[in-house]
């Protein structure tokens, strides 16, 4: 019997605890409906969540789980995928566990090319503490702690992860619930380090304070703010500040680390072989 | 444009958070809202199966189905 | 590897990898420090060899992170680190201990605070090894006092830690770290080596942290047939988020509990010299060697004096200290802090014998003399 989205999520933790709007909840649907379509049984996979808005996840899924502290979900993963490379483990995070208080973990779960899978939901702003200014709010944002705009500029999750050499690099928004589905099931896929960045709207306080409180005009901000990545490329420093580019952004096939552990201390590695990344 | 089917659909009262997102974003306006911020399917006839309403359901409330 | 057996002429550190490989752990997560590193190094050499990994983490945040995951994997996993990246792993000790996660944590220690002397020794994390993550919890912590005690309580550990599910600290130093003595390693078949215990319940409504009368929980590694969620948040059995008043109270009741009513399978002591002496020194680690000589010097001109070894540290040995408090006429402490288990040896002291304590903090181990010094001040 084909497996449905729903055989992913706990009935007796619903209806979750996100606000109306919140795109935590499309995200999910996403995320579920990808291993569905994986035909992955849930007890194969381990969703691994940190602390935040997103980091509740873990209490609606069906899967393994593992719901760790702030900011440390991927070294929790990174343990769990190298004790058992058949696990496929998949870590949710948001823009505060992944590259804020979890920005180490992140760069070298990247450049080590850990086989698992990030889906870091990015919606600019702390939503569980109340909307203070996280690693990616854009510089001049309103937070609660940054009532006249924040002084620094935001990381590009994206760029960050293609720098430290990750193997599939991928952003989509919750507009785009299509492609957000297929991503993710491109990235569980795809051997070696895999990230899909969902912008994701909180109406409640970053688009309350910055874009709109409606759950419609942030989804339709959104839509407009979203560029393909090929046009992306081709616009000036100015459009590019306005916009955002969605799409796949890297996809190499440099092997994970397990794989490269085992070969080199089984002595399997040829001597001229590079790194994967031209080194 | 794909050929409309005829379809059921089931919005879970229990689950929805009134986000507006399913009215709002329905390309073929099958929904309205009620005065208390409820959706309604008032157009079922203009649906396409398209299911951007559920997935962008944040709250899994939408059930779409063919009718036979 | 070739695993060496019988007697042995080797270091603290190397040993506690030896004994770490005989556990049957397959996982290392660490990130170098002095005075500890010689773990890592060994571990990165021999793990590959029984089909394990040695992970070198980007700090210790994510060192303990990273067993505390392989762990949960079904590895048995350790690491090893000194003062300042014990005092990093603190968050996530608390959660190994609230999520019963078990892992095994060397803690050479060092000078402190702070980046302090990194190639001295001290004995300055007793309390943080007790209290250093937030919140009310159990810990066990053990104390080696040689190059044989490194080889048996890091076995031991695994085993209390595999047994009640619950992060044990070895609470080593740099002297007993460093130290080059012989040892004994037995047969592999000498060995005894405790593993968790899983599940023997249907698969349908299991619930991983549901206990029986030992309160310990059967919980099997992620990709079994049982659903497994562990959580870092208040948790009911099924591992779920919960956050009722009852739930945080059962839940560390529990934790607690099952430590306690085990204290007498955990808390190992040593008593040295006479049964009944006037001083009775109380000391642990390093510097209980040293006072072993001074107990032998003491003797040798006629004082009175015994010694009682703490091997477990946490949980404190209450019975067998409140034992000494209520037979000798006075105790003495010597420790290298200005005074961490002495206070704890105040705390059981319902009898008003005298306590007092000898503290060395200059990155120097104390000297039998010095001890000798103190226990004529004190028996004068």
């Amino acid at each position: 019997m084909a497996l449905s989205y729903k055989d992913y999520l706990e009935p007796s933790q619903l209806p979750h605890m996100w606000c109306p709007g919140c795109g935590d909840g499309i995200i999910l649907r996403a995320y579920t409906e990808a291993l569905a379509e994986l035909e992955l049984a849930p007890k194969d996979v381990v969703t691994v969540t940190g602390i935040g808005c997103w980091g509740k996840a873990d209490d609606y899924v069906s899967t393994q789980a593992f719901h760790g502290t702030h900011g440390r979900a991927l070294a929790f993963a990174t343990g769990i995928k190298t004790a058992n490379p058949d696990l496929t483990v998949v870590t949710l995070m948001g823009d505060g566990d992944a590259v804020t208080i979890g920005g180490n973990h992140f760069i070298h779960a990247a450049r080590r090319n850990i086989n698992l899978t990030a889906i870091v939901t990015n919606n600019y702003n702390y939503g569980m503490t109340g909307g203070q200014y996280s690693a990616t709010t854009p510089l001049k944002s309103k937070t609660t702690t940054s009532p006249n705009g924040v002084a620094e500029p935001g990381f590009d999750v994206c760029f960050l992860a293609e720098a430290a050499g990750a193997n599939f690099v991928a952003r989509t928004t919750v507009y785009h619930a299509v492609a957000l589905k297929n991503l993710i099931k491109e990235a569980i896929l795809h051997p070696g380090f895999s990230l899909v960045e969902v912008i994701s709207p909180c109406p409640t306080y970053f688009g309350r304070f910055n874009v709109h409180p409606s759950p419609v005009n942030m989804m339709n901000w959104l839509k407009d703010k979203a560029v393909p990545v090929q046009k992306y490329r081709e616009m000036s420093a100015e459009e590019q500040y306005e916009h955002f580019a969605v799409g796949k952004i890297v996809v190499k096939e440099r092997p994970d680390f397990y794989t490269t552990y085992q070969r080199i201390n089984g002595g399997q590695v040829a001597a001229e072989e590079g790194d994967g990344n031209g080194r | 444009m794909p050929e409309p089917k005829k379809m059921h659909i089931e919005i879970d009262k229990k689950s929805c958070k009134r986000c507006g997102i399913c009215q709002g974003l329905c390309p073929q306006q099958v929904y309205t809202l009620a005065k208390d911020g409820s959706p309604e399917v008032t157009n079922p006839e203009r649906c396409t199966n398209c299911h951007l309403c559920d997935l962008r359901c944040p709250d899994f409330a939408i059930t779409l189905e063919v009718l036979a | 590897m070739n695993r060496p057996v019988g007697v042995q002429f080797m270091q603290g550190n190397e040993a506690c990898v030896y004994a770490a490989l005989d556990a049957g752990a397959k996982f290392y997560g660490g990130y170098p420090i002095t005075p500890s590193s010689e773990i890592a190094e060994l571990s990165a050499k021999f793990l590959p060899q029984v089909d394990g990994v040695y992970l070198q983490m980007e700090d210790e945040i994510g060192s303990i992170a990273a067993i505390i995951g392989a762990s949960a994997a079904g590895k048995k996993a350790y690491t090893a680190t000194s003062g300042p990246g014990f005092s990093l792993m603190q968050e996530n000790l608390g959660m190994a201990v609230y999520a019963e996660v078990p892992v095994v944590l060397i803690n050479v220690m060092r000078n402190g605070p702070s980046t302090g002397l990194a190639t001295r020794p001290a004995q300055g994390d007793v309390m943080q090894a007790r209290w250093g993550t937030h919140g009310d919890h159990p810990i066990i912590a053990l104390s080696p006092a040689s190059v044989q005690e490194c080889y048996d309580l890091t076995l031991r550990a695994f085993n209390l830690s595999e047994k009640y599910r619950i992060p044990v600290i070895l609470l080593s130093d740099e002297v007993i770290g460093h130290m080059r003595e012989s040892l004994t390693i037995p047969e592999r078949d000498q060995l005894e080596i405790v593993n968790r215990k899983l599940p023997d319940v249907p698969v349908a409504g299991y619930k991983p942290y549901q206990t029986g009368e030992d309160d310990i929980p059967a919980i099997p590694p992620y990709g079994t047939e049982y659903i497994v969620h562990v959580s870092s948040s208040c948790h009911d059995e099924s591992g779920y988020s919960h956050s009722a008043p009852q739930t945080a109270d059962k839940l560390v009741s529990r934790l607690h509990r099952k430590i306690e009513k085990n204290k007498q399978d955990i808390v190992q002591v040593e008593w040295f010299g006479p049964e009944q002496a006037d001083l009775t020194l109380i000391a642990y680690g390093a510097v209980s060697r040293v006072a072993k000589q001074a107990v032998v010097n003491a003797q040798a001109q006629g004082l009175s004096v015994n010694l009682l070894r703490l091997i477990t540290i946490w949980p404190f040995a209450d019975d067998e200290v409140q034992a000494a408090l209520a037979k000798a006429k006075a105790v003495l402490v010597p420790e290298l802090n200005l005074g961490q288990v002495v206070r704890e040896v105040e705390r059981l002291n319902t009898f008003g014998t005298p306590i007092h304590a000898l503290s060395r903090i200059d990155g120097e181990i104390l000297l039998p003399a010095q001890i000798m010094e103190k226990i004529k001040e004190v028996l004068k």
